[in-house]
């Protein structure tokens, strides 16, 4: 049982605070923030979510910059209470459209209510929007989107897509359009985040993709909806270790390891036809989440080459290859590399013609940063950085620099193959069409090239 | 909702003074209290928003309580809302002015709005006024009986609330028989939630003190409750799936059957998105099993899949969660985990705890096949530029290497670290090899070459300098430099802050003098007189040692300081293996993240779900020895003075007693069904029905609870009803390496132990047992003495017709572990 839940602000501010139990004194905030702001436990700087103060267990979750806690002195499943917070930051951001310090200050009244509904006496009792619904009555302040920077895996689709209406995925679930009339639509992403170690020979060491269908639905008198993925689609490696990649690559069928599903989705026809069929509730929710370790095309491949010059001077080529199809571009690029300690001086040389590329030497963690704003699929580009050492190097440079790490976002393209072959929404009469989207998109999680 | 006033766009966090903003707030309330013109709802909620505001940055807003009760009298439920959170803020320090609240409260429960019934119900509760709470009774009543379910769900809470607050109100009242009422009938599967809520909490408290109590809360674990619940888990939201679960997995089923049926019935639940409900299903799933150690096992390969899979899927923070369950499942059976050594791997953006956790377990699934990858993989994050887990990275291949596996290859990584000519990696490099060589003295030769290379003026950590000090010592006669490198050492005596590191350097030098004398001696002569003149207690006393043990004899000052030495074949663990048990019995809590059993970060009162059997724990696990011993002698000295005067009466028992299971079948039977009846629960799967062959064996309870006050008071009250001493058997003597070997086996068979002491070839063991179907107790010491191979037994049993039923039950136990 939850004995308080708050909010603060990245300075400590309580924005929110909810005191369920009384069993907890009411300085806990404080004394979290304190904790997790000078965190120092065996060589650690990161507090861990969860720890324990003088017998009170705090339990945190980081969303948009804000701290969501909860605080309890019972020996609870750690995994419901952080799974909590980051419902009930769900489920505010469902209401308010955008999630963010401003919006939650301005609308704070509205969380309480919330709160209040989704916790009584430290015992979840609903975090679903739907049933929310029903109980809650203070209308939210929209704050004004276009000022706000994009938030969240959806804001993705926000930039550089003209085909999507921006607002949609900011928008709340309760509130009216000005026109007072709702639109009738349904958005389903595709996001797949990508794991991935080269070895400094650039063979593919480990992959991993962890996906998520994530849908968010704003149609009116929930029908129902059938997701249809790949008809060839396996579920679960049998006997095989998940690393026994045989000759599965390339074509073939798209092989999952393991998948998990929203509650709300009925399985009963997904071993024969591979179709999901749910009733979505409101506000955005998982679908699905799954993972494959199956062998994939890797969307980038990267090349390093260190060339010592002397023994005060070295200096480093990156190549970064786009293996995707030329009608696809990736964005926001960062490519990251740490070079040796007493590196004093970098200078950098882009190849001729470059647009949108950007380099830095972050000389505090002896980084080097190089970002493009994107990259068409196809091509190659390359940086050259010359290193200045303030001493000389001992031995190879290479085990003190590296490895090269990178960032990136590919929009309406997925390494998995997973396909959401169609969406079909039961229909309530002829004239009923409402706005479908379906929408990929990649990011790298940990994408490592090791030098 | 208007747009706010500028009040709302200034939230400042910049505290302000608070005195003439809330006087100023009160002013305007109080003209807006009787005010009824149009609009005034909209300023009146610009104004309760202001003071909610305040009271959340901190602000002491309670003197404007009687203007807020004022200004309440409302249709409007925003506002109403507003006053209750304001109300419940404050009225606990505010009794007097509660009581203005009451009125508006409990009209509003009458209401005919069921939202706001609930509402006014919720606030009710929250005033939290020990004696304000006669006025709650009634609308709690009301409330449990309300046509809405909302409100029912807000009544069950409330009974809780009303219980915190006052105990004897709340079961003078009846709640909670009216609470379990509603529990096995309510349609609504949130009333039935909070109701299961409530009362294991009331009767968790309860338990204590009334027997009653004990009772009520064992019927929750009782199969037509869990029937009940199992086949309704699908109406539960997936938070209230959580409690279910956690409650089913206390239930311990009569036969496996029906385990496989909970455990098909749930096995949906391990593809649950919500990470809590498939570790709460993974808990009741690793319980179930305990005893079968297949399906167990088969447990563990059914979780791999789904656990990874929340590990990779939502927040870092749900991640850990997950991932520190799937760390407690790879350090119990690491072999299991070992084909998926890839996933363990590190990601350079984790977070230290992840990474710290995934070093931990690759450490513990590396074996024949792996190792080497393995290996590769952890020298990649020794060289990383993340220190932190650079160090880590360095320890876990040192405590591979130490696993035996593949040593050779191991070594000359290790060595090759120290070629890095980083000081962190140097550093922690030299501890490793120090172990190593301590284990397998073998390796001697190829790492003094490369340690005898190694300037002590680049080693500063004390860890590490005390273990190159150590092998300058311990190698002296092989390392050239040895008697000079510690001269140098003790030169800088002054300056050496560690007293680690000058306790080292001053047993280094007697080594080294004892091998290499005249190169050594002027040394030794200067690091004993730094020794002697030192402020350091320990280091002073050891100079002394040494000088006077010198002047004694030098032949046993060598003998002392030289002794041949045995390597070490295995480094204790730093966590019993009892602590590791209790944690796996708390899965799906705290005690897992914290690696620590419940008791040892949580006060007695909030141990939640587990509760039941914390007592127990403190005592069984060897721990802390003295409480363990302690609490034995209690129960001894509580025993011996009345063994005497009943063993007579013992006789006669025993031989009343002849024909006893029989009787006691049906009496469980019987009581099966009262509890039926009582439930009236139209259930068809739990029925039990008449078994066609009613098993002539006692059954035991697997998951039986007795705390330890108990079990005194029963051992005290009770005769003896059997007392045996038997033979030990050779197996039996070699199996008992512990006490715990034996209270291991004994669970197998549904016998617990309670208490246990001693070591070889000394034991003393309490156990308890239950019977399966009925809170009947049977209690047993049982004294052990390996080196005459013999054990006493004393068995005292509640219900005497089925003493001997149990006493040939734990005769085969033991028997089974080769005794008597």
């Amino acid at each position: 049982m939850i004995s308080q839940f708050f909010v603060l602000s990245q300075r400590g501010d309580n924005i929110v605070f909810r005191d369920y139990r009384g069993d907890v004194q009411k300085g806990s905030a404080e004394i979290f923030f304190r904790k997790v702001k000078f965190w120092k436990e065996d060589g650690e700087t990161e507090a861990p979510p969860v720890f324990n103060v003088d017998g009170v267990n705090y339990f945190h979750v980081k969303v948009v910059g804000l701290l969501f806690v909860a605080t309890t002195r019972a020996n609870i499943s750690p995994s419901l209470v952080l799974e909590l917070l980051q419902r009930i930051a769900r489920v505010t951001k469902d209401y308010l459209g955008i999630l963010n310090e401003d919006s939650i200050r301005k609308n704070f009244v509205l969380v309480y209510e919330l709160l209040d509904e989704v916790i009584d006496f430290g015992y979840v009792q609903t975090t679903s929007t739907e049933v929310l619904k029903s109980c809650v009555f203070n209308e939210p302040i929209m704050i004004d989107a276009a000022h706000m920077p994009p938030l969240g895996p959806a804001a993705l689709f926000m930039q550089g897509n003209k085909r999507m209406p921006g607002t949609a995925v900011t928008k709340s679930v309760v509130a009216n359009e000005p026109g007072g009339r709702r639109r009738e639509e349904i958005f389903v992403d595709i996001i797949e985040k990508i794991s991935l170690t080269f070895s400094s020979s650039g063979y593919i060491l480990t992959s991993e993709i962890d996906g998520t269908i994530q849908m968010k639905s704003y149609l009116s008198g929930n029908p129902e909806i059938r997701l249809a993925l790949n008809e060839d689609l396996n579920i679960g490696r049998g006997g095989r270790s998940a690393y026994d990649y045989g000759g599965s690559s390339g074509s073939g069928a798209v092989i999952l390891d393991d998948c998990n599903f929203h509650e709300s989705v009925h399985l009963d026809s997904f071993d024969v036809d591979r179709t999901l069929t749910l009733v979505p509730p409101d506000g955005e929710f998982p679908v699905m989440n799954y993972r494959m370790t199956q062998e994939f095309k890797p969307p980038f491949r990267i090349n390093t080459l260190i060339e010592e010059a002397g023994s005060l001077k070295a200096e480093v080529i990156l190549k970064v290859r786009a293996e995707f199809p030329q009608n696809i571009t990736a964005n926001t690029v960062v490519v990251q590399m740490p070079v040796p300690k007493y590196t004093s001086r970098v200078s950098f040389e882009l190849e001729s013609g470059a647009v949108g590329q950007v380099t830095d030497f972050k000389e505090p963690n002896k980084k080097i940063e190089w970002g493009l704003k994107k990259i068409v699929g196809g091509s190659e580009h390359t940086l050259r950085a010359k290193l200045t050492f303030a001493h000389e190097s001992h031995g190879n440079i290479t085990k003190e620099a590296g490895p090269v790490s990178m960032t990136f976002t590919i929009p309406m393209y997925n390494c998995s193959r997973l396909q959401v072959k169609y969406l079909q929404i039961a229909k309530k009469s002829k004239t009923y069409n409402p706005y479908r989207w379906v929408r990929y998109v990649t990011q790298a999680n940990s994408y490592v090239a090791r030098i | 909702m208007a747009p706010p006033a500028q009040s709302q766009r200034s939230p400042s966090p910049s505290q302000p003074s608070g005195k003439g903003e809330v006087s100023d707030l009160k002013m305007q309330l109080r003209q807006l209290a009787g005010s009824r013109a149009p609009g005034t709802d909209d300023s009146k909620r610009d104004l309760f928003k202001k003071v909610i505001s305040y009271m959340t940055i901190g602000i002491d807003v309670s003197s404007v309580f009687s203007e807020m009760v004022m200004c309440s009298a409302t249709s409007d439920i925003v506002l109403k809302k507003m006053c209750y959170l304001y109300v419940g803020n404050y009225a606990k320090y505010n009794p007097d002015l509660a009581l203005l609240t009451i009125n508006f409260l409990q009209r509003d429960c009458k209401d005919e709005d069921p939202m706001i019934r609930g509402l006014a119900l919720r606030s009710l509760g929250s005033l939290r006024v020990p004696n304000l709470v006669e006025y709650l009774v009634g609308p709690l009543g009301a409330g449990l009986k309300d046509a809405n379910s909302y409100v029912r769900m807000v009544a069950a809470v409330g009974v809780l609330k009303l219980y915190h607050i006052s105990a004897s109100t709340c079961l003078d009242a009846d709640f909670p028989a009216l609470l379990k009422h509603l529990m096995l009938n309510d349609p609504d599967a949130q009333v039935v939630a909070n109701c299961l809520s409530a009362l294991q909490e009331i009767w968790g408290v309860e338990a204590s003190s009334s027997e009653e109590a004990a009772m009520e809360r064992e019927a929750l674990i009782s199969k037509p409750i869990i029937y009940y619940l199992l086949n309704r888990i699908k109406e539960f939201s997936e938070w209230a799936q959580c409690t279910v679960l956690e409650l089913v997995s206390k239930y311990a089923p009569p036969d496996s059957n029906e385990i496989f049926d909970i455990m098909n019935l749930l096995e949906d639940r391990l593809q649950h998105a919500n990470g809590a409900v498939v570790l709460a299903t993974i808990k009741l799933f690793l319980q179930l099993t305990l005893s079968m150690t297949d399906v167990h096992q088969q447990v563990y390969e059914r979780i791999k899949a789904p656990l990874l899979t929340l590990v990779s899927s939502g927040s870092p923070e749900q991640s850990y969660a997950v991932l520190s369950h799937l760390h407690l499942l790879v350090m119990r059976a690491p072999m299991l985990f070992a084909s998926d050594y890839k996933h363990l791997y590190c990601q350079y953006n984790e977070p230290f705890y992840v990474k710290k956790l995934k070093l931990e377990m690759l450490t513990a699934v590396a074996n024949e096949s792996n190792t080497y990858e393995i290996v590769t993989e952890l020298c990649e994050y020794a060289a990383n530029v993340d220190i932190p887990i650079a160090r880590e990275s360095i320890r876990a291949v040192g405590k591979i290497a130490l696993e035996q596996y593949d040593v050779n290859a191991i070594v000359d990584r290790l060595l090759q670290f120290l070629e890095m000519e980083k000081d962190y990696v140097t550093a922690e490099t030299l501890v490793l090899v120090k172990d190593l060589l301590r284990k397998y003295p073998q390796w001697s030769h190829d790492c003094i070459a490369v340690i005898g290379n190694i300037s002590s003026n680049n080693v500063q950590e004390p860890k590490a300098k005390a273990a190159l000090i150590w092998m300058l010592g311990e190698y002296a006669q092989d390392m050239q430099d040895a008697p000079y490198a510690l001269e140098g050492l003790i030169d800088d005596w002054e300056d050496e802050t560690s007293p680690e590191v000058r306790l080292h350097l001053l047993t280094a030098v007697m080594k080294c003098f004892f091998r290499r004398p005249p190169e050594t001696q002027k040394a030794l002569g200067s690091a004993l007189a730094a020794g002697l003149s030192d402020m350091h207690q320990d280091v002073h006393d050891r100079a002394l040692f040494y000088y006077r043990l010198l002047q004694h004899s030098v032949s046993v000052a060598n003998s002392v300081v030289n002794p041949t030495k045995q390597a070490v074949s295995v480094f204790a663990d730093t966590q019993s293996s009892e602590i590791k048990d209790r944690i796996f019995d708390e899965f799906n809590s705290l005690s897992v993240l914290y690696q620590k059993p419940c008791y040892m970060f949580t006060d007695k009162e909030h141990q939640g779900p587990f509760a039941f059997s914390e007592e127990l724990g403190n005592l069984s696990i060897g721990v802390d020895d003295q409480r363990v011993e302690a609490n034995d002698e209690d129960l001894l000295l509580s025993t011996t003075g009345k063994e005497e005067s009943l063993s007579q009466q013992t006789q006669g028992a025993l031989l009343v007693s002849l024909d006893q299971t029989e009787p006691a079948a049906a009496h469980a039977q019987q009581t099966n069904l009262v509890i039926d009846d009582i439930f009236g629960l139209g259930l068809s799967s739990p029925s039990p029905s008449p078994s066609p062959s009613p098993s002539p064996l006692l059954k035991l309870n697997a998951k039986a609870v007795l705390d330890p006050t108990s079990f005194q008071q029963k051992w005290r009250q009770l005769p003896v009803s059997t007392s045996q001493e038997g033979l030990i058997s050779p197996q039996g003597v070699a199996a008992m390496t512990s006490a715990q070997t034996l209270v291991r086996h004994m669970q197998g068979h549904h016998i617990h132990c309670i208490a246990s002491g001693g070591q070889a070839p000394n034991f003393k063991l309490f156990f308890f047992a239950q019977k399966a179907e009925e809170p009947s107790n049977f209690l047993v010491e049982c004294v052990i003495n390996l080196s005459t191979a013999k054990a006493q037994i004393k068995i005292k049993v509640e219900d005497e017709n089925a003493s001997q039923a149990f006493s040939n039950l734990f005769q085969s136990a033991l028997s089974e572990f080769g005794m008597v």
